[in-house]
């Protein structure tokens, strides 16, 4: 496969190129210090922290949309279809976590039936990933079998002394360096297994690594269910949604109705089986207290979702839930913790 | 402090004074300690940590835990000890259940502060004095705790305890330098667009996790509206732009009065919103409009917000007061 190279002091006119083709999405700072996928604006640097505050998802299943809207007149309620082709865009610098859960993503929402609001971006998107030159403390990737140095995508990036190295991954990303190519040189490979020699020699380092999914998946259901350690470990739990929402593979939503009085806005919007009223019914609550619902999002991780995807997990150890949980509670200690009651 | 701290609570444990302890416990790396409930000796052993990571303030589990049967033992730093008898005025714990051990700070810190001065990677620290040096995947960096200091630490009001049932380390001073209305007083300079705007800018990153809600002492409601389905405003409802500033605004005014600026939302934002800065300025304006008030400074007096006095300001002389500030 070819691959291409440009020198990092180029890569604003690299932006600046992309952009004029579509909408171009990069990971930077912003004023407060929070990296951020945003919109690309001419100056725009991409961040130095390894990864987003939010994930990518939010390119690809926004926190809230527009699903139809009815407008009454009269005795008369029209439907209107709100849904129209997106622009094509680019997301540029996912990691390789990331990437993996847009897979995730796409086993729900692209099922049958499949979610067109979804599709439509998923179609319209195209992604270059970025290697990990510096993982952290957090990452547990490779729990998963996700290889930070050899991110998947539309084309895969590659920082390595003084250069962005790119490697098409598929049509959508050939065709994308091909529309920037006047900026790119060809070049061999070699500098790309030496930045991925660099990133094996620091994930030996993790303090995770050894971390494996042993012990999880379809087959214990019903014992790790019953286990006693969800009491404890759900104690400190504040039932807020920061886990949820920041996770790239969290992919529950609430559909609700705006009533303008007129109008009346049928949208959706991310919802938390951490919440309270998640599972809320005419018939009361079947989770009611925060050790269901704690035990709920970890039970769907780690078990019932690779029961119904070929052994797939619903985690990929991005690390966000461990860095950002209020009370420290985490997705890595709870795996631990029932590992441990099983030894 | 720790060994000290885990000796008394294993000690009232055996003599079977208290039944649980209400401490906070180590992690995985360093700074990801989780506030747990200790019934033995051996899990206090085992997990029980004090370090410059423990921010997390335990006071609001106490409306749960002061449910079940028997007493528990909380350890309290200065601040927590404030939303500890603010919750104890509020009727929100009895007293009588709770054996609180106030514990001396200097200052906390967490792993978003330490993240923001570019050290990352961070598996293990240690700390004298102050001083930590922490081991990073990158070789070991130094930094006080001073330098990385959580929001609240900076604005620390006192290291003076309210309402414990004992002291282990030294019981500290009021801070008189405490320079929390500072950054509100830029806020109050700003013209009414201006600030319009800074707040509308913070707020629209919000991502409604309701984490600043779910963490705060005086949020101790049964059932938030937010979390009403009947009530419309249901924390899920983004429906508008505006949404997200309903909920701050209305947040702000529910626990002006009540708010001891403990700080714990700002510690905990994901989007890193400046969130003392509303409950700040209830502060500052309750203390101009009504004289000095802290709440839960006691278990008694009440607030100036539930109490009338003849000589309370004309709620037209705060609106004016309010447009000029
Ligand atoms: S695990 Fe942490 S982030 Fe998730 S709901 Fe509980 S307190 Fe919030
Ligand atoms: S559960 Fe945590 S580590 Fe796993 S994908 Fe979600 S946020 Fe990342
Ligand atoms: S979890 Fe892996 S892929 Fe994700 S940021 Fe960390 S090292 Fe990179
Ligand atoms: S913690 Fe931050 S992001 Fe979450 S609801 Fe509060 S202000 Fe919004």
């Amino acid at each position: 496969m070819s691959t291409y190279r440009i020198r990092e002091e180029r890569l604003p006119a690299l932006f600046e190129e992309t952009a004029k083709k579509r909408k171009l999405y990069l990971p930077t700072d912003t004023a407060e210090g929070v990296a951020a996928f945003l919109p690309y604006r001419e100056g725009m640097t991409l961040t130095a922290s390894l990864n987003t505050s939010r994930s990518a998802k939010d390119l690809f299943f926004p926190q809230t949309e527009t699903l139809a809207d009815f407008k009454v007149s009269g005795r008369e309620i029209a439907v209107v279809d709100v849904r129209e082709e997106c622009e094509d865009f680019l997301l540029f610098g996912v990691r390789a976590c990331d990437v993996k859960s847009f897979e995730i993503l796409d086993r729900v929402f692209l099922a049958e039936p499949v979610d067109s609001f979804y599709k439509n971006r998923r179609e319209h998107g195209t992604v270059v990933s970025l290697a990990c030159a510096s993982p952290v403390e957090t990452c547990f990737c490779g729990t998963f079998g996700i290889d930070c140095a050899d991110p998947e995508g539309d084309a895969a990036a590659y920082r390595w002394e003084g250069y962005y190295y790119f490697v098409p991954l598929t049509e959508k990303g050939e065709e994308y360096l091909a529309s920037v190519e006047s900026l790119l040189e060809e070049t061999d490979d070699g500098p790309v297994w030496d930045a991925k020699g660099e990133i094996y020699r620091k994930k030996e380092r993790l303090p995770l690594k050894s971390l494996t999914t042993e012990g999880f998946g379809g087959e214990r259901t019903k014992e790790l269910f019953d286990s006693e350690k969800w009491e404890s470990l759900s104690e400190a739990c504040l039932g807020c949604g920061t886990c949820t929402y920041v996770c790239p593979t969290c992919q529950c939503f609430d559909i609700r109705d705006f009533d303008t009085g007129r109008q009346i806005r049928r949208y959706r919007c991310w919802d938390s089986c951490m919440v309270s009223d998640f599972t809320k019914m005419a018939g009361g609550n079947p989770r009611p207290t925060q050790k269901e619902r704690f035990r709920q999002r970890f039970m769907h991780k780690l078990v019932y979702f690779p029961a119904e995807n070929e052994g797939i997990f619903g985690c990929v150890g991005c690390g966000r839930c461990l860095a950002q949980c209020p009370i420290s509670m985490n997705i890595v200690k709870v795996m631990k913790a029932l590992k441990e009651e099983k030894e | 402090m720790q060994e000290l701290m885990k000796a008394r609570a294993a000690a009232l444990l055996s003599e079977g004074k208290v039944n649980r302890v209400l401490g906070w416990a180590a992690g995985e790396f360093v700074y990801d300690v989780t506030p747990t409930v200790f019934e033995s000796r051996e899990e206090l052993e085992r997990d029980f940590v004090y370090s410059p990571f423990c921010g997390a303030n335990l006071s609001k589990y106490l409306v749960k835990e002061a449910r079940k049967e028997g007493k528990i033992l909380v350890f309290l730093k200065p601040c927590d000890s404030f939303s500890f008898a603010q919750l104890v005025k509020e009727h929100r714990i009895p007293r009588e259940k709770v054996y609180a051990v106030g514990v001396e700070c200097y200052g906390k810190t967490d792993a978003t502060a330490l993240r923001s001065l570019g050290i990352t990677g961070i598996v293990g620290a240690a700390e004298q004095y102050g001083a930590l040096t922490l081991n990073t995947l990158n070789g070991e960096r130094r930094v006080t705790v001073a330098e990385a200091m959580l929001e609240k630490c900076k604005s620390c009001k006192t290291k003076e305890h309210r309402l414990c049932d004992e002291l282990l380390g030294e019981e500290g001073e009021p801070v008189s330098d405490c320079s929390r209305f500072e950054e509100v007083e830029k806020v109050e300079a700003m013209t009414p667009e201006e600030r319009f705007a800074f707040f509308r800018g913070e707020l629209s990153r919000c991502i409604r996790c309701n984490a600043c809600r779910d963490v705060c002492p005086a949020c101790t409601c049964e059932t938030c509206v937010f979390d009403n389905p009947a009530s419309g405003i249901a924390q899920k409802a983004a429906a508008d732009p505006f949404e997200e500033n309903l909920y701050h605004i209305i947040r702000a005014f529910h626990v002006a009065g009540r708010c001891t600026d403990c700080g714990e939302c700002t510690r905990v934002c994901p989007q890193r919103i400046p969130l003392h800065l509303l409950n700040r300025k209830f502060i500052k304006d309750i203390n101009e409009f009504y004289g000095p008030y802290q709440a839960g400074d006691d278990p008694e007096t009440p607030s100036p917000l539930t109490d009338w006095k003849p000589d309370d300001v004309e709620p037209g002389s705060a609106v004016r007061k309010g447009g000029r500030a």
